[in-house]
This record gives structure tokens, sequence and C-alpha cells, in this order.
């Protein structure tokens, strides 16, 4: 089970996206961060600090579970339903600019339902796409604009992120599928 | 918020909810939970999900009933389900078509979900057993309803933090009140301290045997009450003698702000509705500062979402009764 | 034409035989019993070991539904239904469409029956016109055309002094009065069991005391009247505590039990199958003490009689809401597995026991011919098979409707053959004999 970003590694990764954000975006008025649960939401508070590390701002950070815009929900006929967890942005994303966030981009389903989820909350001015590991193999035309890491896999790999709020451990590793 | 720490099931085990009594404490704190990730969309600008697009719900009302129609269909509709109301009059089911002829007719327009209202017990689990569809009751004459109690639990929880270790009093007519059934069940299960409390002619037989506390007198009901919840008196009892006239129901087991002062101090008022003020409760009361019946209403239709959602994947193994 | 019994054990209480006997049947009439009897040209029939001589099996509470229900049952079905059950004969409430209350209908029900020609039928007639307890019934040409007794099961006979007028007339015949006790505004609109089931259900409760309440007024009437009262399909512990006190105080009261309600309680509206109409009968299934109770009741010989209630009803009827479901179950056709395997084997009775409450005792209480194996009595005979394994199933009953919650049960003990008049009308193709 090979470890291909250690706590060090995704620490260091974070600093540099959240430098990437503040170069990019000439203020840092209006920006709002959103994760996806449950993973993204962890990254987007350890980036909302960094940033306030580097700028001194608050950034509002929201938590969004996109289970009910998932493209594959009911498409088995009978199998229990994901779970559904709470969806938190307590501010407006009317006219905001929206940096998305989750830990492992793929295919690009989980971005395309969290897309029509943030539409349904307001018309945001713009939405980017900020994943701390990108592993190809995308089936939607969607392309992060921050990425931690590109990590070239096969479709036989998965991506495991743990993170220490959830798993007690911060690290990314490589695994066979079925291993 | 849940307390995430809690055992929660991952999904329910029937296809169908027909009863409180059949479920686990787990399969309610998984609705109670998801109903939190529904109550959310409810304060969305576009309060809409795509989650039940393409599914066929159909309301089978053979009772009228504004509140609970009402509400399942906002639900349904926020899960973007499709809809069909159907609201047949008991007394023309007697003369027509019968309940399993309806159903029959139903089921071969291959809806996923039906939400049965019927004056009879049981009504629900003759519909499953004869539907492949999953069915909701949405109350069955004098047995359950389920979803009603689910909503109270939520509303309890959502103002108490959790239901385990408090004092519960339910106060009305218990015997006609399939809303006591599933509370008692709900309740108990998850810990609770009920006392029911009515006059004796409507209190059924053998209800201590749920784990329960009766009492009679309404002022030891309510000492120390975490929860009051009052049950509605159909004006029609007194015909049955059940007891001699409202005025005289009232003054005995009435909820007046007097008696709520023996509740703890953050008690809770709650009314599954519609309400008879003077009856069961005093106006004062209904409209206090204690009340959450609107939140119930509120509350009723994350529930529900809560419950067509889960219910929409299906179980992979039906469990027939032998 | 003569036909030999051999080797089967004789149990007849009327007569106290009870064990290894030879039965000679000749014609329609059994000619001899006893050790070792000749051949003597017979046609010999060799009865397996165990099996049990018995003498007819008389069931005196059955609706056949003929006339009127002929969708439910008719005589043919239903008395075809009685021999495959053991009973070699009947006896049919007068709940038809239109009532049993007058010899016209009491002859077309003797008609019907001789031409099915089957398990013996015995009319009881209405006591009241229409049943309604307004006005008695002719009940002198309700006699005459063949009724033998009266009642107006279904309901109770309505007031005390219709059923004083009642006993005390048809006292003069020697005709038992047979009531089913309930008092209407008890019962009300109840369909369960007033208990914890029921509530638990919400179903609307019957309370045992509905039942009681008018056992008692039925056996202080008869204690008035000096006549005879049979109490039919006893249910409640309380109802048998009054049959007990007026027996111990000598007055004329019986009663009897269907094997439903020694088998059953009201847990079983909620299991196996919740609100199966099937468990819906009148008196409703009671609870566990009360059921305790019938059986106590049938050990120690309070209880007269096993009665089935056979009450047919078409699935379409069952297939409803369970308030809406018609009350009763079939029972000629599992009765004596019931009573085997639920008494029998299970050590409340013995053989004889059994014979008495399925056969001597209905015959004395109706005043009938059957219910013993005397020499020169009518050759009805049922061959028991006390250790046949049955398998209860709807689909190969004889009767018109399935209605029952037995499907798939498994009991020890059952019917062999079944004869009337000489004639053998059942013979199970199970029971490795062939008479």
């Amino acid at each position: 089970m090979p470890i291909v970003m250690d706590a060090d590694r995704i620490g260091r990764a974070l600093t540099r996206i959240a430098h990437e954000i503040v170069e990019r975006n000439k203020s840092l008025d209006g920006i709002a961060l959103v994760g996806i649960r449950t993973r993204g939401v962890h990254i987007a508070r350890r980036l909302a600090k960094a940033l306030q590390d580097i700028t001194g701002q608050e950034i509002p950070t929201g938590a969004l579970d996109i289970t009910l815009y998932r493209d594959d929900l009911m498409r088995h006929t009978v199998g229990p339903q994901p779970l559904v967890r709470l969806t938190e942005i307590p501010f407006s994303i009317d006219d905001r600019r929206i940096l998305l966030v989750d830990d492992v981009l793929y295919t690009g389903r989980t971005i395309r339902a969290a897309l029509d989820a943030l539409i349904d909350f307001g018309r945001p001015k713009v939405i980017q796409l900020v994943v701390l590991v990108d592993r190809g193999h995308r089936e939607l035309p969607i392309k992060a604009d921050y990425v931690g890491k590109n990590i070239p896999t096969s479709a036989a790999e998965s991506v495991q992120v743990r993170l220490q709020e959830t798993d007690g451990v911060d690290d990314v590793t490589l695994q066979q599928e079925g291993a | 918020m849940s307390d995430e720490t809690l055992p929660v099931a991952t999904a329910l085990r029937h296809k169908d909810l027909l009863a409180i009594s059949d479920m686990t404490p787990e399969e309610i704190r998984l609705v109670l939970d998801t109903a939190e990730a529904m109550k959310e969309i409810g304060s969305r600008t576009i309060k809409k999900v795509p989650a039940l697009r393409g599914k066929t719900v159909v309301n089978l009302f053979f009772e009228p009933s504004t509140r609970t129609r009402t509400s399942f269909e906002i639900a349904e509709k926020r899960l973007s389900a499709d809809t069909l109301n159907i609201a047949i009059a008991s007394s023309s089911v007697v003369k027509g078509e019968t309940l399993a002829d309806t159903a029959l007719t139903l089921e071969a327009m291959n809806p996923d979900m039906i939400v049965l209202r019927h004056s009879s017990s049981g009504a629900a689990h003759l519909l499953s057993r004869i539907c492949k569809s999953s069915i909701i009751n949405a109350g069955d004459g004098t047995h359950e309803h389920p979803t009603q109690a689910l909503l109270d639990a939520y509303t309890i929880r959502s103002r108490k933090g959790g239901i385990a270790g408090l004092k519960v009093a339910i106060v009305g007519d218990l015997l006609h009140s399939r809303v006591l059934r599933s509370n008692v069940h709900l309740l108990t299960k998850l810990g609770a301290e009920v006392w029911v409390c009515g006059p004796p002619t409507l209190i059924p037989v053998d209800i201590a045997r749920l784990g329960v506390k009766v009492t009679h007198r309404v002022d030891e009901a309510v000492e120390g009450a975490d929860v009051i919840m009052l049950l509605r008196i159909q004006l029609e009892r007194m015909q049955g003698a059940y007891f001699p006239s409202l005025r005289e129901y009232f003054s005995v087991f009435g909820m007046t702000e007097a008696r709520v002062k023996r509740a703890k101090d953050d008690v809770i008022i709650m009314h599954p509705g519609p309400m008879n003020r003077g009856v069961e409760i005093a106006s004062e009361v209904a409209d206090g500062p204690f009340s959450v019946i609107l939140d119930q209403v509120a509350n009723g239709v994350a529930v529900r979402m809560a419950v067509l959602y889960l219910l929409a994947g299906g179980v992979e193994h039906h469990e027939e009764a032998a | 034409m003569k036909k030999l019994l051999k080797g089967g054990r004789v149990v007849d209480p009327s007569t106290g035989r009870d064990g290894q006997f030879d039965v000679l049947i000749e014609g329609d009439r059994i000619a001899k019993i006893g050790k070792n009897l000749p051949i003597d040209g017979a046609e010999v029939v060799e009865i397996p070991a165990g099996y049990v001589i018995a003498p007819g099996l008389i069931d005196m509470h059955v609706h056949l539904r003929e006339p009127g229900q002929e969708h439910k049952e008719t005589v043919a079905t239903g008395t075809m239904a009685a021999v495959a059950g053991g009973f070699t004969a009947v006896a049919c409430m007068p709940n038809t469409t239109p009532i049993n209350d007058n010899a016209n209908v009491t002859s077309y029900i003797v008609a019907k029956a001789r031409e099915a020609n089957l398990a013996r039928v015995y009319p009881i007639g209405a006591v009241s016109r229409g049943s309604k307890g307004e006005l008695l019934a002719d009940i002198a040409e309700l006699r005459e055309a063949g009724c033998v007794a009266l009642s107006d099961d279904g309901w109770p006979v309505r007031t005390a002094l219709m059923m004083r007028r009642a006993l005390e007339y048809a006292g003069m015949f020697g005709m038992p009065v047979i009531d089913h006790c309930e008092d209407p505004s008890l019962r009300a609109d109840g369909v369960a069991h007033e208990g914890c089931c029921a509530g638990l259900l919400g179903l609307k409760g019957i309370p045992a005391a509905a039942e009681s309440i008018m056992a008692e007024r039925d056996i202080l009437l008869a204690e008035l009247t000096g006549s005879a009262v049979h109490i039919a399909h006893m249910s409640a512990r309380t109802s048998l505590r009054a049959v007990r006190k007026g027996k111990e105080a000598g007055i004329r009261v019986t009663s009897e039990v269907t094997p439903h309600h020694f088998t059953l309680t009201d847990d079983y509206l909620n299991a196996p199958i919740p609100y199966d109409t099937n468990t819906k009968m009148n008196p409703p299934l009671r609870e566990v003490a009360d059921r305790d109770s019938m059986i106590a009741g049938i050990a120690d010989g309070s209880i007269d009689c096993i009665a089935t209630d056979h009450a047919p009803h078409h699935y379409d009827e069952k297939k409803v809401e369970f308030d809406h479901a018609p009350f009763g179950i079939v029972g000629l056709e599992t009765a004596v597995s019931l009573t085997f395997d639920r008494l029998v084997h299970a050590g409340v009775i013995n053989m004889s026991r059994m014979v008495g409450l399925l056969s001597t005792n209905p015959a004395r209480i109706l005043n009938i011919p059957g219910g013993t194996l005397a020499e020169g009595a009518l050759a009805d005979i049922t061959i028991l098979a006390p250790d046949m394994t049955v398998r209860v199933a709807a689909a190969s009953m004889k009767t018109r409707s399935k209605n029952m919650p037995f499907e798939g049960w498994e009991l020890r003990g059952g019917v062999a053959a079944t004869i009337v008049g000489g004639r053998t009308l059942f013979n199970n193709p199970d029971a490795g004999l062939t008479v």
C-alpha cells in the first residue's frame, strides 16, 4: 500500500494552493470556500486557515453534500440509499467567487453533481475547482483549477485520502482494487 | 446537529413504512438524521433536489386530511418525484371497488411508492401484501401514523437535543388515536419516560404493557414534564358516552396555563392537529411561548422527505411473513 | 352386503367399550361387535394397529350457507367437507338467506341433504322469525320438518323475555335452545377481542364480558324454565365459570368450544400475518388465559362438545380491510387433527373423552341417532388415525371456501375413513387402508 503523499506533503500542497489562490485572485473579497462532504469540507477548512494566515482575511466556508444530486442515485433498482448528510452554506453564494473543494478528482461526476447543487443555491460569479489529488480518467469535461498533486493511476487502482479530522492520520495511498 | 457517534442504521430493512412498532431505534435515528439534511433544503431559494426524479408517488387518501396530504405532497415535490393525488370518499368504497382492486389498478400503472391514508386499521398492511411498490402508512384507522411520530421525535430532538430520559406526557383521547400508538412505540424505543393521561373510557386496555405510565390525573402526568403532547378530542365521542360534555372534559383534562406551570420551565407543548381550542388545549397554551405546534408542521415535510428518500432505494430481500 | 372391520381399537363411551374388537356391519346397521368375529362371507377390512374405530363424529355447529349463499358453501360441498373431516353428521345453523325460520326452508335443506347423500344433516331452526328476536318462529312446524334444535345463531336471542319464552316453548318438544351469547351494546362495532393485541393494532374490541353477561342470563333463564340451554362457541373464561356454576347447581346447561378457541389466541391477529382476516371470528380469538381456560374446561368435563362453527366465506369477502371482513373460518376438515394434536397428544384428554366431545355428547344434547357403536345402531363410523401426520392445505379441502389460518400447519392425528349408514364416503388415501 504505497503512500504517495504523507502529512508533510499534504500540508505543503495545501499551503502552495493557498498561495496560488491569493496570486490568481486580485482580492479575496467575495471569495468563499465550499467543501464537498466529507473530506472536501476538512480540506476547505484547512485552506481557509491557510488563507487567513497569509492575508489575515476570514474566508466564509461551507459544506456541500452532493448525495441527492448523484447521477447514479436510483440507477440500481434495489439497494440501500447512500446516506445524506447536512449541507451547510451559511452565506449567499450570489455573485461570489466560489472555490469548490474536494479530495480526489477522478471521473468528474461528483463535481458535476456539486455544480448542479451549487446552482440551486444561487448564481455565483465564478466557480473554481480545488482538489488535493487529480488521478485522471475523466468521464466528463471537467478540469481542476488548483491541484495538490497529479497522480497517474490505472483504472484498477484506487486513491485513498485520509485526514486527521476523519481518520486520525494525514496521508494519500494508492491501492490495487480488490487487494 | 445530531450526535454522529450514535449508532445509525445504513438503510431501512423493509420495503414499506407501515408502523413504528416494526422499526429499530437505529432505523428511527437514520430517518431523523436524514431529515436534518432534508430540513436544510427547505431553507434554500430553490427548494428542490433531483433525488427522486422520474419516481412516481401516489397519495391515496381514503380520509380527508389536508394537513398530512399537503405535507407529503410538498415533500415529494421537493425531491422531484412525480406526484398523483387520489382522494376517495370512504363511503363510496363500501359500494364500489375494493381496496385490493384499487391497489391492483394503481399497481398496474407501476408507481414507485403509495402513500396511504385509510380509516381501517391494517389497511396499509393489506396494501403491502398486494403491491410491489413501497407503501407508506399515512395513518390507518386507530392503529399507527408513523410519520407523525417521526416528526414529533424530530421536533423534540431538535428542541431538547435528545429523547432518552425525557418525561413526555400525552393527554387526550388515547383510545382512538393512531398518533398515540406510534408515539408510544417511538418514544419508549428511544428511552423516554412516557406518561399517558385521559379518562378511563378513552384509554386502550392494557396500554401499560407498552411500558408507559397511566394516570387519570393530569397534574400528575405533567408534573416535571419536558414535553406535553395533546391529542385531539373528537366531538362525536360524546355521543358514545365516553365523557359527559366538552366543557367537563376541558375542566378535568384541558391543558391550561396553570397546568403547564407544573411542567419543567423549558417544557414544549405539542399537538398533531387539528386542534380543538378550549377542549384539549387552551388557546393561551396553543399560542403561548412553549408551543412548538407550527415547528411540528414544518418538520413534517423534512421527515417525510427523509422517509421517501430512504424507501426509494428499495430493499434487496423482501422479508415476507411466513 | 356385510363388512367386517378387523383388528381396530374400538372406543365408544356410550357402551363403555375401549379395546380391540371386531365390528360387523350389515347393510346400514352395526350387526355385531366382539372379539374375533367369524368372517362368514363378509368383506374383511384389516384395521392397522393403533387406528381407532369411533362412533361417527357429529359437528353440532356448522354453517352450510344454503339456501342463499351458495357462493360460500352448499349442502353438498359442506357435507363433502364433513365426511372428509370425519363427521358423519352435522347440525346446520339457520342464518341462511332466507333464515331457516319456517318448514319450507327446513324441507329445502333436508331435500338438498338427501340429494347430496353424504353426511347426515340436522337443521337447526330459528328461535324467532327472521332471527329478529320479536316473534317466536313456528317451532312445532320446524320440528316436524326436521329441526332438532333452535338458535338465532349469528345473533344472540335478543331479549331475556324472548329467551325465556323460547326455552319454555321449545322445552315442550325437548328441543334445546342454542345461544350465540353476546351483548350487542357491549360488542358494539368491535372486530377483535378487547385486549392488548387489539389495542396495539387499533382494532375495536369485543370484551369477554359481552359473551359472559349473556351466558349468565341464559343459565338463569334455564334455571327459571327448567329447559335445556346450550352455550354455542364459548370463548371466555368468565363464561366457563358461569357454566360450571350452573352445572353445579343442577341447571340444564351444556356448552361447546371450537378448535380455534382451544388452539389460537389473539396474538394471531398480529403474527404471522398482521391483520389476517382469517383470524377474524365471532366470538373473537381470546387471550391466553381464556384459551387455557377452555382447555381446562375440556379436560375437567365442564365443556361438553367440540363444534367447529364452520363458517365458509368467499375469498373476495375476506380479502378486504380487517374491519370490513366477515367473521368466521372453516373448520370441518381441521377439527379432528387439531383435537388430536392440541388435546389428545398434549395429554389434556384421552381417546375416550375425545370421542365423547365429538360424538357421544352432541348426539345426546341434540337427541339424535348416532354417537354410539351399539349393536343394532346406525353404522355411522369414523376410523381415526391418531398418529398420522397431516399437513393442512386449503387447496386439498372439499369445502367451497378456504378461509382458515392453519395453512401449512403440520398436525399429528387425522381421519382414516368415514362411514355413513354402512357406506364408506371418505377414505383417506394417506391412511393405508381401504374400507
